[in-house]
């Protein structure tokens, strides 16, 4: 019988090998899901993971995908990681997006036509602000009143998600627009636009912020006080405690700057690829960015490469959706099992498999 | 006497350690035989094959002639073999009677067996009601459930795994007077301990363990404490010494010091008052659980108090928290080794970044220096001989007596005004624990006020000044260590718990 034992220290090996392996799991067992369902497994595989990339005639449209869709996972991804370290959870990251898309595109239109230097930063500052808002109800209701942030977090996505439909149906509705829901296109106002910087790069200013904020947690985490109290309070409450770690201005600390990338994520997208407040504005990049965090083993660097991955699995998805007929579902199956290899793996850090007879020791 | 229980040649091994490498001896009816051995020499292994918890790689065993071999612990039971755990296993919202019931296969209905603990306590002398709430009794009234557990299925060898840590010297007493009593009815009792004058009264035989290996067996009561010391660790000891200054002015002054428990079944702390003087050590005794932790929060800053209830140098310190309090000098050294005094999964660098940030300058404008703390801990290593590959490892990698020279020689290099250590040697072998009580001794020589509270009589009468002991989160009045009689320190322990429902019971 198999039997786990616990390693002395955590391998160095495998922290690094699993994220490999599960990859290599997930197309074997992928490729027999495809293989069960009639598709070529080899030729789907390739066209998850090469063909965005490499197909000349595809990569010219996928390639730019690649980096705006894994630009608001990894920036909000960073932000949830800080919280998920410290074991403050916050779920709620697709509702401060929202608050921060609306925030900020609501100086925008406040502004509308006004041309001047100072209006995209402006419209940064209050997307960062109306997310980190947002989460600060969480944070003061923990603090106060010890409510739970992971439920208080994901209702509020609810009602953000209805904010956002009463804006674009109201407040913030083009007036321009001939009744349809939706406020005005801010890809046509240049003083508020969020462009892509390189042409056909798919590079924004959310994909700039996503970097800096990749290098910002890494200087935390590993040279600061306060990315050692948020590892040594996830760790080890009481020995935090005992370190001198205030748990209720981590708290705030955690879910205000998840909140606030959040709300960054929201504005890039709302002032770029997605260019208006609609009513289906949000696309789930909130949820998934919770497993981009885990994926990338709550680490800077590996949520920067976790993100390009997960990225690259929707895109790729698509592609084999379009190009092989799967159905919707068995992409999503396909996303499952990765997650399930790399969490299902990540025991072979801290535990090594040893085969013999169990015992109770 | 003819053997009841035989060991023979057994052995067992876990990755990397020989747990039990060919232990052989006997038991007799009516036989006290004790195990002695430090930490890690397989006392615990031994009794846990015996009492069918863990299988043996290779040996036999034999109980009354028969071959035995338990395959778990509910046969070894039926065998007629019981054990009393160091660590109990009992229900605080539970009362006496359901608590027993639970661990029985066929409870009787709960009248009668109230009426069987009831009869089986005084029998034994082991007073106890069957109605309390388990949350509400003493450690050594928790003992007493488990033992009387055990008695309840009339038992032919009693294992008894370190029965007197949690006990006041009265209550060792009692139980003393309960086992000589089991065994005159011929129960061999197995009684497991480091505890050497303990084994000297009350034991006919001793085995003693070294490295998984039985190294000698004797009769206790014919040779002195320090031989059988000798033959546990198997080399000789230096007991710790200082060279004795008088003490100086006041430094840590705690008064009318209250701290509400914030659950149901913790301790509050009443009204607490102590003066510790510079170059002096306070010992504070008491039975585990009587507001120990709570002390050492209060004083360390993890639960900060009213301001003027602790001061230092007469500066009101109570509201203060722990980093703020370590500026000053104040410093601590929690029991709980792992999860407390240091995160497991960090490596010794970043434990040492843990509490000696501020006074070692590890961090400036918030910015870490790891250098600086690898060169720290690395200090720390060297200067109290802590075995490691290196500061890199795990804490959780360490044995626990390296684990806790590192934890006191963090704080000790410091250079603290005031270090709080709780349980400074627990689970330490004895050396290194020696290498402690030095450490300590040196420290307050330095001039450091300094508080062990410990569940250690002999540790605290060995390095003490003066004299403390917590009883219900209440603190006696701290006395000189020279010349307190075993029976005082038991009065000042709270005596023995739950007597009086002795009388009630009748």
């Amino acid at each position: 019988m198999i039997r786990l034992e616990k390693r002395p220290s955590p391998s160095r090996v495998w922290t690094a090998a699993t994220p490999v392996l599960a990859v290599a799991l997930t197309m074997v067992a992928g490729g027999v899901l495809f293989a069960m369902l009639g598709k070529d497994p080899v030729a789907a595989i390739r066209i998850i993971f090469w063909d965005p990339l490499f197909n000349e005639q595809f990569a010219s449209y996928s390639r730019p995908q690649l980096l705006v869709k894994a630009g608001p996972l990894i920036l909000i991804a960073i932000g949830l990681s800080l919280g998920f370290r410290a074991g403050i959870w916050n779920i709620g990251a697709e509702g401060q997006y929202i608050i921060g898309a609306l925030s900020g595109a609501g100086v925008a239109l406040a502004l509308y036509p006004l041309e001047a230097w100072f209006v995209f930063p402006l419209m940064v500052i209050a997307g960062g602000l109306g997310g980190w808002a947002w989460a600060m109800i969480p944070a003061i209701l923990k603090t106060r009143f010890r409510t739970n942030e992971i439920l208080v977090s994901l209702l509020l996505v609810y009602v953000a998600e209805q904010i956002l439909a009463a804006m674009a149906l109201g407040l913030m509705r083009n007036p321009e627009g001939g009744g349809f829901p939706g406020s005005r296109n801010l890809q046509q106002y240049p003083a508020a636009a969020n462009t892509e910087l390189i042409a056909n790069s798919g590079m924004h200013w959310g994909v700039v912020a996503a970097f800096v904020a990749v290098i910002a947690a890494y200087v935390l985490l590993n040279r600061h006080m306060l990315g050692f109290q948020i590892r040594l309070t996830g760790q080890s409450p009481r020995a935090a405690r005992f370190a001198g770690v205030n748990p209720n201005g981590l708290v705030l600390f955690c879910l205000g700057a998840s909140g606030a990338l959040a709300g960054l994520a929201g504005l890039f997208e709302v002032s770029g690829p997605a260019g208006q407040v609609s009513i289906d504005f949000n696309q789930g990049y909130g949820f998934t960015a919770i497993i981009v965090a885990f994926l990338g083993r709550l680490n800077p660097v590996g949520i920067l490469l976790a993100g390009l991955l997960m990225a690259l699995t929707y895109i790729g998805g698509e592609l084999a959706q379009f190009m092989l007929n799967l159905p919707a579902a068995a992409i999503q199956a396909f996303q499952g099992m990765l997650l399930f290899f790399l969490l299902g793996l990540d025991v072979l850090t801290n535990y090594r498999l040893r085969w013999g007879k169990r015992e109770i020791a | 006497m003819t053997a009841l229980l035989t060991v023979e040649g057994l052995t067992k091994a876990y990755p990397g350690v020989v747990a039990n490498d060919h232990v052989s001896f006997e038991i007799a009816e009516g036989e006290v035989h004790a195990l002695l051995g430090e930490n890690g020499a397989g006392k615990s292994t031994l009794v846990k094959m015996i009492y069918g918890l863990v299988q043996p790689d290779s040996g036999r065993m034999t109980l009354r002639a028969a071959p035995y071999a338990p395959p778990e612990p509910s046969a070894a039971r039926r065998a007629g073999v019981a054990m009393v755990f160091q660590h109990f296993s009992l229900f605080d919202a539970l009362s006496v009677a359901e608590n027993i019931a639970l661990g029985m296969e066929t409870p009787p209905p709960m009248r009668r067996l109230a009426g069987q603990i009831r009869e089986v306590s005084e029998t034994y002398g082991l007073p106890l009601n069957p109605d309390r709430l388990v949350g509400d009794l003493s450690a050594g009234e928790r003992q007493r459930v488990e033992i009387i557990r055990c008695l309840l299925q009339d038992p032919r060898v009693l294992i008894m795994d370190e029965p007197t840590s949690v006990l006041t010297p009265q209550e060792v007493d009692i139980l003393f007077a309960t086992l000589r009593k089991l065994a005159a009815e011929g129960t061999a009792i197995l009684y497991i301990s480091h505890k050497l004058e303990e084994i000297r009264t009350l034991c006919d035989r001793a085995t003693v363990l070294r490295l998984g290996r039985v190294v000698e067996s004797c009769n206790p009561r014919e040779k002195t404490a320090a031989e059988l010391a000798e033959m546990m660790v198997g080399a000789k000891l230096a007991t710790p010494s200082r060279a004795g200054s008088a003490p100086g002015a006041p430094v840590l002054e705690v008064s009318g010091l209250s701290l509400p428990s914030p659950n149901p079944f913790g301790t509050s702390l009443r009204d607490i008052s102590f003066t510790v003087r510079a170059g002096e050590i306070l010992g504070i005794g008491g039975v585990a659980g009587n507001g120990q932790d709570e002390l050492l929060d209060a004083i360390s800053g993890e639960a900060p108090v009213a301001p003027d209830t602790v001061r230092l140098h007469g500066q009101a310190i109570g509201a203060l928290g722990p980093s703020l309090r370590r500026r000053i000098a104040v410093l601590a050294a929690p029991e709980e080794r792992l999860g407390h005094a240091a995160a497991p999964d960090m490596s010794l660098t970043e434990n040492a970044m843990l509490t000696a940030a501020i006074r070692q300058g590890l961090a400036t404008r918030g910015f870490l220096k790891w250098p600086a703390a690898r060169a720290f801990a690395e200090k720390v290593i060297d200067t109290f001989d802590v075995r490691t590959p290196g500061p890199g490892n795990a804490a959780r990698s360490l044995s626990g007596g390296n684990l806790q020279k590192f934890v006191i020689g963090r704080e000790v290099l410091q250079r603290p005004e005031v270090l709080v250590v709780n349980q400074p040697t627990w689970g330490v072998d004895a050396s290194a624990a020696a290498a402690i009580r030095q450490s300590l001794l040196d420290l307050a020589e330095a001039g450091t006020a300094v508080v062990v509270i410990s569940q250690d009589l002999d540790e605290l009468m060995e390095i003490s000044d003066r004299f403390a002991a917590l009883n219900e989160g209440r603190l006696s009045a701290p006395r000189p260590a020279k010349g307190l009689s075993l029976e005082e320190i038991g009065l000042m322990m709270g005596g023995a718990h739950g007597m009086e429902v002795a009388h009630v019971a009748e």
